[in-house]
């Protein structure tokens, strides 16, 4: 049996989609925040692969498939911002600002931990580019002499947790514009956070599209200035 | 129009983006030069949204899914993270929330703002 999955094309795609399925039918069931069908998908397919002794790589051999489509997808994203593209240029100066706040928020916040934590300039520099789109982050990380592997990890956690934690963090900030809660998403938790953007609403799914691409490129220029600090 | 052909649409725009990439020094992916060419080519008219919505949707709304594979590879990389995860998690979680918070406040209270100048 164990042969047979490891040597599969299929398995990787099959397990994540039926996994991601069970996920949304959970959380349709019991609609606690806290079952997030992302999050449930990537547990079950840990403890499966774990389990029956599959490596990452005979997984990633079939899966790889899906992660391909992710370049396509994020061009997609286009459409839902050129049917808001109004909004946006009625709001410009808001949008601007609110991601400028976001970034510098995330930069003073790993700084603020990295001198709690004793951080190294190398993993302090890992840290910086977390809340921005990976293939930017990789190359940022990479660039400043940060750990790679440590950055990706961050930067999937951060876009998985702001992906799970919204409707809260929302909720607590007393965030109800459709143009914030995008930008919020965005700015924060990249393509993963646009994901439930667009499962918000169209609006929110549009400005957190753009914050990606906004967000990733101030994040260049900020982390070249804060990565001096440490 | 036939999904297809919506999808190859998708792709050449794709590619584009990875021609861009490779041809300029810029630390920009393959996918964000992607996007900016879509609504270049939306707004300017060369695209229309009819050509490209129905594969684009479908791919937007599979977009989570995408992200397990990479999400699952934190299983290869534990060893490596295992002796910082905890400082790493915690600058996450705090950090995550902080930023969501903030740069969605900013963005509310600038609308606002703009708003109460235009009555």
């Amino acid at each position: 049996m164990r042969d047979i999955i490891s040597n599969s094309s299929f398995f990787g795609v099959m397990i994540s989609v039926l996994s991601y399925e069970l996920g949304l039918y959970l959380k349709k069931k019991y609609k606690w925040a806290i079952l997030n069908p992302l999050l449930i998908s990537i547990v079950v397919i840990i403890l499966f692969l774990a389990v029956f002794r599959i490596k990452y790589d005979d997984f990633n051999e079939g899966a790889k498939y899906l992660s391909y489509l992710l370049t396509p997808a994020t061009v997609c994203l286009a459409i839902p911002l050129y049917e808001q593209i109004q909004l946006l240029k009625d709001n410009w100066k808001a949008i601007l600002a609110g991601i400028l706040a976001g970034v510098i928020t995330t930069m003073c916040t790993v700084l603020a931990f990295a001198v709690m934590f004793h951080f190294t300039h190398e993993e302090y520099v890992t840290m910086l580019p977390k809340s921005i789109t990976t293939a930017i982050g990789m190359g940022l990380s990479q660039e400043m002499g940060g750990i790679v592997t440590i950055t990706v990890v961050s930067i999937i956690i951060t876009g998985v947790f702001g992906n799970m934690i919204a409707d809260i963090v929302f909720k607590v900030f007393q965030i109800h514009n459709p143009i914030a809660k995008g930008i919020g998403l965005g700015s924060s938790a990249h393509a993963i956070g646009t994901a439930k953007a667009m499962e918000m609403g169209e609006i929110e799914g549009a400005m957190s599209s753009l914050s990606i691409a906004v967000t990733g490129l101030m994040s260049v220029i900020f982390a070249a200035i804060f990565a001096g600090i440490i | 129009m036939k999904f297809m052909k919506q999808f190859a649409i998708i792709l050449l725009i794709s590619f584009l983006g990875e021609c861009a990439r490779e041809l300029l020094p810029l630390p920009v992916p393959a996918s964000i030069y992607g996007l900016v060419f879509m609504l270049t080519a939306l707004m300017t008219g060369i695209v229309k949204t009819e050509d490209v919505n129905r594969a684009g949707m479908f791919l937007i709304e599979t977009m989570p899914m995408m992200f397990i594979p990479a999400a699952v590879g934190i299983m290869a990389a534990w060893n490596v993270f295992r002796p910082i995860c905890g400082p790493v998690v915690i600058t996450i979680v705090v950090s995550t929330i902080l930023v969501m918070g903030v740069s969605g406040l900013v963005t509310q209270q600038m609308i606002r703002w703009n708003e109460r100048k235009r009555k």
